[in-house]
């Protein structure tokens, strides 16, 4: 059905979108990859109207030497996967759970899915000082009740109290997305399977499980473009201390903090590059399951 | 709806929204950033009188401490122009002031009486002798205890404590199984957090952040005693989890009466003098923060202040709510509606002068904290550096909140002391080559 | 799903699902509570549950503090804004990558997705600089345009899919008829994507209102939404649990409202292409 003409008619209308997500793409990226060749101290006057300093490789070769870098990257890499493991495999069981005959089905699906709607400002407030604070927060006074000991959990669990809140958040859109996926799987296969006696473990491991494969991609893919810049949750709970600091927070420290815009602009080309190895990576396997 | 009816409607909104945004400017707004703090909420309050009687409009921007910091410095670097005032503190103002980003206050009126602010603050707030910001607070710090606890421990607080004085009652005061610890610090990661702190209290174990020649100091003996003594002292005699504990976390626990002694901001005093809020309000006690016998006392010196930037296009509508905001008729006003105790202190010298405001009880104790501490010549050793707990470069306070953050690992027991200090003077000697010291 | 279901069965996995659902929404629940409490109530120990007096002062206090409904028409504005903007530049994109796939469609898309990596902190300086330039700093432009541009990848992909799921021979009907490509969209593509267009619309405004780092470094006071709001109340001098749990509900209740409301449509409606 492709003409010549609706080609070029689909040429055009692809157009605005094209060339906007072009500009959003290059002018910031070419602005920041010069800016990581200069010298740009604004707190020392530099302005860019000025003229900057050519400092050749300097600020990427500052920024990786520095001691802060990998684990940074580390960082980085352990808060996306922890939240990822846990966002999909308690998504999937929360999905087939939320799809079974139930009453008040309508509000449960509700309550599920609330956190989503939650600003990430406000939900790592309210966890920091309402749940993990150590002398007011409700973790304490429930620890305190069964006898233990509170645990500081922002300082002595920085890396998974993080998670946890990440988790919280990302989980309703996970359960979402596989919940409509297990809503179109046909449920006369299963009843058959079923019948057949197959126990439950192997009918959720031969039926369910690859029907959700492409799903579960899916949110891989949107969630860790999400996850890779985390911020807010960091910023307000832990502020980067505590080896809870990311790619992301390291080159907010060194553009806002040190103010050093040249220094965190390298820093930038480097989260591009581990964002496009990451993406890649998953566009391999996405790219796979989105052909069809 | 049709998809055409939704779109045309989409258009429109979005083309109001471009149009509303330049519309009404006849009379003069002025655009102020400030700090989520009590008196700057309590001078929100205030601002209908202001417009009253002069007709300038106010817009109030109010964030949080580290969001405001982020935003200003953004803008001011930038010369965005968003603000016409902007609420910086002592550390900001001698650096804006030498890059020419603020507007002098040279020309404020007689009637304001700028000999009258306290020059410990107008020292601090100046950049080669202009002034820059005009002091809305002023603080220092001091030790705040509870006397009926120290009775019960068979001490008594002198005038000038020591350092060891303080772990000895701090220890007597300790009662974990009543929740009461005996002493409470800031130990969360940041410059203005525990950083001050640390920095203040270094200064009195003759420690310092750099030498003549900017080099480092974590490697130094005074360093590591420091922090040794702070950790030491807090993990027999602070509560759970002070790693964590900043300016708010320590005052929630001192109004609950979990907290002996607090050493922290002199503007804390109202706080947790004012029984609406304090449950131990009848029974606080002041004394100066202490020293190790080195000649320095273990207190800050700090300022919110006013300032103008310089590419604001209402400079003279600024001028004058900076003059109102922080004139003796605002600490008048203040006095009048909610009591001396509770008006902006440790700015004007005529406010510790009057004597309806001598008789509050830490009114001297804060003045002479104030008067103790002097930013020029801050530690025992001589330093090419201005200010108390910082020091007024650009670099520092990137360095600073690194720092801390490695400090606080170490209160929270995930390194050593040892290893923090070595951390701290890696990313120290590292940033600082990259500024190219 | 006909499958006969025992009431046994049902009463357990509704025991279980409300167990979990509750857990999951105890945070909401908790700081909606909070926000009814005095400050000393928020935080006394034990905590108490619902046995408190209940007070609205926590409300006043905010609301005497800070315009609220300015910042809530700002978040309404921007989120909208950017929503239906990024829509309508989205659906013709969408339109001709679901309907005259050429080999490049997958890398286009893959790319667009792409495009969302930017650290944004990274590009602060060079974003703040260019709105100086354009004089979109503090502007409900500014902010659509830039929450436009970061959703604008979701919103073709979102659509992407649906328009997939559409029959080409439907078009080719049309087409027959007479109708012209404009008209193709309009009334006959348009209508039959309206639920997964719905469920764009939605998701984009969650995540627009959501956003809260361009939001904040480039308003000041005139086109500050709620996350900005949020940021006065963080970490205020004494005791704040209360007032923060009041602000918090008030940034989040209208979203979360109309969230609740909309429901069965997310539920439906997030496929991301994920359904086969």
């Amino acid at each position: 059905m492709a003409t010549k003409a609706s080609r070029s008619a689909a040429r055009l209308m692809m157009a605005p979108a094209v060339i906007l997500l072009m500009g959003w793409m290059l002018v910031p990226l070419v602005l920041t990859v010069f800016f990581s060749f200069k010298k740009y101290l604004p707190l020392r006057g530099d302005r860019w109207q000025n003229g900057l300093d050519w400092v050749g490789f300097d600020n990427y070769v500052r920024f990786v030497s520095s001691s802060s870098f990998w684990p940074a990257v580390q960082t980085t890499l352990i808060i996306v996967l922890g939240v990822l493991i846990i966002t999909v495999s308690l998504g999937v069981l929360l999905a087939l759970l939320l799809d079974q005959p139930m009453w008040g089905q309508g509000i449960v699906r509700i309550l599920v899915i609330a956190p989503f709607f939650v600003m990430p400002t406000v939900s790592a407030l309210v966890w920091k000082n309402m749940f993990m604070d150590p002398n007011n927060g409700l973790f304490a006074h429930l620890w305190q009740f069964f006898g233990a000991e509170p645990v500081s959990w922002l300082s002595e669990a920085s890396l998974p109290s993080i998670i946890l809140i990440v988790s919280w958040q990302w989980l309703p859109f996970a359960t979402l997305i596989l919940l409509t996926a297990i809503q179109s799987l046909d449920s006369e296969q299963l009843e058959a399977a079923e019948m057949d006696g197959a126990p439950i473990l192997s009918r959720f491991g031969h039926i369910v499980l690859p029907h959700l494969g492409r799903a579960i991609t899916i949110v891989i893919l949107i969630q860790t473009i999400f996850l890779l810049s985390v911020f807010a949750e960091i910023f307000v709970t832990t502020g980067g201390a505590f080896g809870s600091r990311t790619l992301t927070y390291l080159i907010f420290q060194r553009v806002l903090e040190s103010q050093n815009v040249g220094l965190g602009s390298a820093g930038g080309v480097y989260a591009i590059i581990l964002a496009n190895i990451v993406a890649i990576f998953l566009m391999r396997i996405v790219g796979k399951n989105l052909d069809t | 709806m049709s998809f055409k009816s939704t779109a045309c409607a989409a258009t429109a909104l979005t083309l109001a929204t471009a149009f509303s945004a330049s519309a009404d400017s006849h009379s003069p707004t002025i655009t102020i950033a400030t700090v989520n703090n009590g008196d700057m909420i309590r001078m929100q309050g205030y601002t209908d009188e202001f417009t009253e009687a002069s007709g300038i409009a106010v817009e109030w921007v109010t964030l949080e401490e580290n969001v405001l910091r982020q935003r200003v410095t953004t803008d001011i670097t930038t010369n965005g122009g968003q603000f016409d005032i902007m609420t910086i503190g002592m550390y900001e103002t001698p650096i804006w002031g030498k890059n020419g980003w603020l507007v002098p206050l040279d020309g404020l009126s007689d009637s304001y009486d700028v000999d009258d602010l306290l020059p410990a603050m107008s020292g601090g707030l100046s950049f080669d002798g202009t002034l820059f910001a005009a002091p809305f607070y002023g603080e220092s710090s001091m030790i705040m205890y509870r006397t009926d606890l120290m009775e019960e421990a068979g001490m008594e607080m002198p005038d000038e404590p020591t350092w060891d004085f303080i772990r000895d009652a701090a220890a007597a005061m300790t009662d974990r199984d009543n929740d009461i610890n005996g002493i409470c610090l800031r130990g969360k990661a940041g410059w203005g957090e525990g950083g001050a702190l640390i920095t203040a209290m270094s200064n009195s174990f003759g420690a310092r952040w750099f030498d003549e020649d900017w080099n480092a100091q974590f490697d130094t003996e005074a360093w590591a005693n420091t922090l040794t003594f702070f950790k030491d002292l807090m993990d027999a005699s602070g509560p759970a989890g002070y790693s964590t504990n900043g300016f708010n976390e320590n005052l929630s626990l001192f109004q609950q009466g979990k907290c002996g002694m607090w050493i922290d901001a002199t503007v804390a005093a109202s706080f947790v003098t004012n029984p609406a809020d304090s449950t131990v309000a009848d029974s606080v006690g002041f004394a100066l923060a202490p020293d190790a016998g080195l000649g320095k006392r273990a207190n800050w010196l700090w300022a919110w202040a006013l300032a103008i930037p310089a590419g604001t296009q209402q400079k003279d509508a600024a001028m004058k709510f900076i003059e109102w905001a922080t004139s003796k008729d605002y600490i008048e006003l203040v006095a009048e509606n909610e009591g001396w105790a509770n008006v902006p202190p440790g700015a004007r010298t005529s406010l510790y002068e009057n004597p309806e405001y001598q008789k509050v009880p830490f009114a001297q104790k804060t003045l002479d904290s104030i008067l103790t501490a002097d930013p020029q010549n801050p530690t025992v050793d001589p330093v090419p550096y201005v200010g108390v707990q910082f020091a007024a470069i650009p670099e520092f306070a990137g360095i600073a909140s690194e720092v801390s953050q490695e400090f606080s690992a170490a209160y929270a027991g995930q390194q050593t002391v040892e290893e923090a200090l070595a951390k701290a003077q890696d990313i120290t000697t590292e940033a600082m080559e990259a500024a190219g010291y | 799903m006909a499958r006969a279901v025992t009431p046994r069965r049902k009463a357990l996995f509704t025991m279980i699902a409300w167990a979990i659902g509750l857990v999951i929404f105890f945070p909401i629940l908790w700081t909606i509570l909070t926000s009814f409490k005095t400050e000393a109530q928020a935080i006394s120990d034990p905590p108490v549950f619902l046995f408190f007096d209940w007070t609205l002062e926590n409300y006043s206090v905010v609301q005497e503090r800070s315009n609220y409904m300015r910042f809530l028409w700002n978040s309404v504005i921007i989120a909208g804004g950017s929503t239906l903007l990024g829509v309508m530049i989205a659906v013709p994109a969408a339109w001709s990558m679901a309907f005259v796939p050429s080999t490049r469609t997958k890398d286009i898309l893959l790319w667009m997705l792409s495009t969302k990596m930017l650290p944004a902190v990274g590009v602060l300086y060079p974003i703040y600089l260019i709105f100086i330039e354009l004089g979109l700093l503090d502007t409900r432009t500014g902010l659509v345009i830039v929450l436009m541009l970061i959703n604008l990848p979701i919103i073709v992909w979102m659509l992407y899919t649906y328009f997939k799921e559409i029959p080409g021979e439907i078009l080719e009907a049309a087409r027959m008829d007479g109708a012209t490509l404009k008209e193709e969209i309009l009334y006959v593509l348009t209508p039959m994507a309206i639920p997964g267009i719905a469920s764009t619309v939605l998701l984009n405004f969650i995540l627009a209102w959501n956003e809260a780092f361009w939001t904040l470094n480039l308003t000041a006071a005139k086109a500050a939404p709620l996350t900005a709001f949020i940021a006065s109340y963080s970490s205020p001098e004494g005791l704040f649990y209360a007032k923060l749990s009041a602000a918090s509900t008030m940034a989040i209740a209208p979203i979360l409202i109309l969230g609740w409301f909309s429901q069965k449509q997310l539920v439906r409606g997030l496929t991301f292409g994920a359904v086969k």
